[in-house]
């Protein structure tokens, strides 16, 4: 027993005196990122989620790549670009020096191959309509054609590669931000399967050949993924990390404690009941940035009751969003008037929403219900969080003291909760959204008719023409004016109702430069460094 | 002994098919899919997943193409990580869960019965009150509470050990471990007491006593032998309940094992990862009860004859 304490004390000891990974980091270069969830994997055209994001703006690379600090997109695989007068044509010239991280150059077949790839129906692709605005792209995807030479992207030569688009696409460039359009290397894909096998062994360490900053070194599931600077890549100079590692911690509160302990430069989260305090107490670390997300609640169109706009508008006009936000979620989120979130890429709606709840029940009157009471009972479907019930039972209260009708909460499981969703089996759901691509259109396309994130069974025709009206526009201005258009037209109809703009919430570092709050969030790992001041 | 061994290992075959067989069901019945996600896709993407992974056949076909793979030990690709099988997220979550429940496991076993004997022998001292009300403290005070506790005062406070990680930094097995056994030691210590209780009143023991024997000797080779039985028995489930309930201690200190793969797979509705965790944990459970009765029986020779 006495010899146990004395290892047991000697085992604390040493390990007390030694430094923590965050502080050696500044000598070694070694960034600690908090990843969210364990990754699907690497394949850029099967993935879908935020982490296997981060993971590939560290591996791969797109025609263009994120700009650090937000807006117009920077050169990536492509050095530069022209876009014909009728906006349908971009012409693409790869960089000189572009390399695969083995050696290999990296070609405009290589983009032309990838596209096949993701456009091919048996590859199971989650993402192939990022691609949609490319002539045929839909057409070979959904088996319309089956020769992949009539779609429109095709290698000039080897380093020029030339994309036609069906209608002039304003936000293109943006959507060749998202990982699904990003080239994988034809070789190794096929040295491990097919090009329609989901399930090759490519992106194994070891296998994993990609055209990013860095190259993947080790992937223990659960626990890390290491990649390590690849000497390859064309903007080596740029790059000052020497490893990035990327942590899959699901636990909001082990995360916190893994920043407090030195373990991780930045999280991914921040445990939002420790939000107010340590705003309160100022915490150095902590980081609040607009997102371009939004907070909703879907009204499902088709229901006897919510069928009517007047319900619809009195049940938006007397929600309070202004106290959701204070005293509700309490974390610096903005309360939404539109349904794109103010600020993404220049668009900013003028929509309002008033919290009058003398107008709205005037509404409600008008629709034929006197009293709350002669309203059916009304449902509100999310999916389990302490979150999303808080904010439910704030609604929930506002619409029965306003309008006085009854309310009540079903919370599901995610998986039920989405599949009621998807056959609209609710009449209130909760909802939220995040941009793919820093343009307006990635919110307004969902509301479309027939677009499978609809799901309020509201198919407003004047809606979609203005959308493709805006999507032929290629003056940004005018383009805005139809948008602005559309969005007023949203509110105006209120088939959801916007709650609150998502921020960004999470804990860094103050050794770490190159990190620059923006709207899509995307912090390219190519610009980071880490510097003790 | 060895015939009973094998009579019992043939009755796990059919309790593990049933076992099988039901979850298959189960998981179908539950609303959702593996692919359903906040970002819709869209119908020729879902056809076209359902065909990659063979799910627009019949459910009889699916079950019965499910179950032979299994029997010749295939358990499917896993749904929600493309490109791994199921088999080898089992392979790379066990080993570290089969750790984490070794070292709890005799973190438990030292502290519960060295405390649970001393309790027994000091009956109605303070060296029975103070390692019982522990004990009591330890079957009440959950693990969720008990992790983060322990790393608030050791990890961020004092700064001795590592908040999070297995196998990363120097002590990180540390207070995991001591999170897991520690409501085990609870129960092993209660058992143990009581065990001991009964057989130090036993006329074999006074006996020994009689005949000189030294109170240590009195202690370890007879009253213990006998007195321990309770906890050998509880030892099976205990382990078993280690492998598969460590799910939260794994969630709290981020450890790679296989219970958080479990939990995340019912959630994703990962049907392959769940039917194949499901049926290892149940193999797991049979084999590790059984192995604490044969240990029991070994120990009892009255029960042999049984």
């Amino acid at each position: 027993m006495k010899y146990l304490v004395l290892i047991l004390s000697f085992f604390l000891i040493s390990c007390s005196s030694s430094k923590s990974p965050v502080d050696l980091a500044v000598e070694s270069k070694v960034f600690h990122y908090g990843n969210g969830t364990e990754p699907q994997g690497l394949d850029p055209h099967i993935v879908t989620g935020v982490p296997e994001h981060h993971l590939l703006l560290a591996l791969c690379e797109g025609l263009t790549s994120s700009n650090p600090r937000g807006g117009e997109s920077l050169p990536g695989s492509a050095s530069s670009w022209t876009v014909s007068e009728d906006g349908k044509t971009y012409t693409f010239y790869l960089q000189e020096n572009g390399k695969w991280s083995n050696g290999d150059p990296v070609t405009a077949n290589d983009f032309v191959w990838s596209w096949e790839r993701i456009l091919t129906a048996s590859l199971g692709s989650q993402y192939p309509d990022m691609l949609y605005s490319v002539v045929n792209a839909e057409e070979f995807h959904t088996g319309l054609i089956s020769d992949f030479s009539m779609v429109g992207v095709r290698a000039i030569n080897e380093d020029v590669l030339q994309v036609t688009l069906k209608e002039p696409t304003p936000f293109f460039l943006g959507l060749l931000s998202h990982y699904s359009t990003w080239p994988v290397h034809k070789p190794t894909v096929l040295e491990h399967g097919s090009i329609d096998d989901r399930n090759g062994q490519w992106t194994r360490p070891g296998n994993f050949v990609c055209n990013g900053p860095f190259n993947l070194k080790s992937w223990e599931l659960n626990k890390k993924i290491v990649v390590e600077k690849n000497p390859l890549y064309w903007d080596a100079n740029i790059v000052e990390l020497n490893e990035i590692h990327f942590y899959p911690i699901s636990n909001e509160m082990t995360e916190e404690r893994m920043f407090r302990a030195g373990q991780l430069h930045v999280t991914n989260t921040f445990p939002s009941n420790k939000c107010e305090p340590d705003i309160q107490e100022k915490n150095p670390n902590l980081q609040i940035h607009p997102y371009m997300g939004t907070y909703f609640y879907r009204f499902n169109t088709k229901n006897e009751a919510l069928k009517d706009v007047r319900v619809r508008k009195a049940l938006a006009y007397s929600i309070d969003r202004k106290k959701i936000v204070e005293s509700v979620t309490r974390c610096g989120q903005i309360p939404a008037y539109s349904f794109t979130p103010p600020g993404s890429n220049g668009f900013f709606p003028d929509t309002k929403i008033p919290f009058d709840v003398e107008l709205a029940k005037s509404l409600l009157k008008d629709a034929g219900y006197e009293s709350g009471e002669s309203f059916p009972v009304l449902e509100i479907l999310f999916n389990t969080s302490e979150g999303h019930r808080k904010v439910a039972l704030a609604i929930q209260q506002m619409w029965q003291q306003n309008l006085g009708i009854n309310v009540e909460l079903v919370n599901q499981d995610w998986k039920v909760y989405l599949s009621r969703e998807m056959i609209g089996d609710f009449q209130v759901s909760r909802a939220g959204w995040i941009g793919d691509y820093e343009d307006p259109n990635t919110f307004l396309d969902t509301l479309r008719p027939n677009r499978g994130n609809n799901k309020t069974g509201w198919d407003n025709y004047e809606f979609d023409n203005l959308l493709i009206k805006a999507n032929a526009t290629l003056d940004t201005e005018e383009r805005y004016k139809i948008l602005m258009e559309a969005e007023r037209l949203l509110i105006d109809e209120m088939p959801i109702a916007p709650i609150y703009t998502y921020v960004r919430v999470y804990q860094l570092h103050e050794d770490v430069k190159g990190w620059y709050p923006n709207i899509l969030s995307h912090h390219h790992p190519k610009y980071l460094r880490i510097e003790n001041d | 002994m060895l015939s009973i061994f094998f009579k019992r290992l043939l009755l796990a075959i059919p309790v593990l098919i049933v076992v099988a067989s039901i979850t298959f069901f189960l998981v179908r019945l539950a609303p959702g899919g593996p692919f359903d996600a906040e970002k819709a896709v869209s119908e020729q993407v879902m056809k076209n997943l359902n065909e990659v992974y063979n799910l627009n056949a019949p459910l009889s076909e699916q079950y019965f193409d499910y179950m032979s793979g299994v029997l010749v030990g295939d358990f499917g690709p896993s749904f929600r990580f493309p490109g791994r099988s199921v088999t080898e997220l089992i392979m790379t979550g066990l080993p570290v869960t089969f750790e984490l429940a070794i070292y709890s496991m005799l973190i438990a076993l030292f502290i519960g019965v060295l405390s649970g004997v001393i309790a027994a022998l000091k009956r109605n001292t303070f060296l029975d009150y103070i390692p019982m009300s522990i004990a009591m403290i330890g079957i009440c005070v959950p693990t969720f509470l008990l992790g983060p506790l322990l790393v608030l005062i050791f990890g961020i406070n004092l700064e001795l050990l590592p908040v999070s990680g297995w196998d990363q930094l120097p002590g990180d097995k540390i207070l995991p471990s001591i999170t897991l056994g520690f409501a085990y030691a609870a129960y092993i210590a209660r058992l143990s007491r009581g065990g001991m209780l009964e057989i130090l009143n036993q006329d074999f023991i006074r006996t020994a006593r009689a005949k000189g024997l030294s109170e240590t000797r009195v202690i370890t080779k007879h009253a213990m032998q006998g007195g321990l039985i309770p906890v050998v028995s509880f030892l099976g489930p205990a382990v078993a309940g280690l492998l598969a309930g460590s799910f939260v201690v794994e969630t709290i200190f981020q450890i790679p094992g296989l219970g958080r793969f479990y939990v995340e797979a019912a959630f994703n509705r990962d049907y392959t990862m769940i039917l194949g965790t499901t049926i290892f944990f149940s193999f797991m459970i049979v084999v590790f009860n059984l192995l604490s009765d044969m240990l029991a029986l070994w120990l009892n020779p009255r029960s042999r004859d049984v």
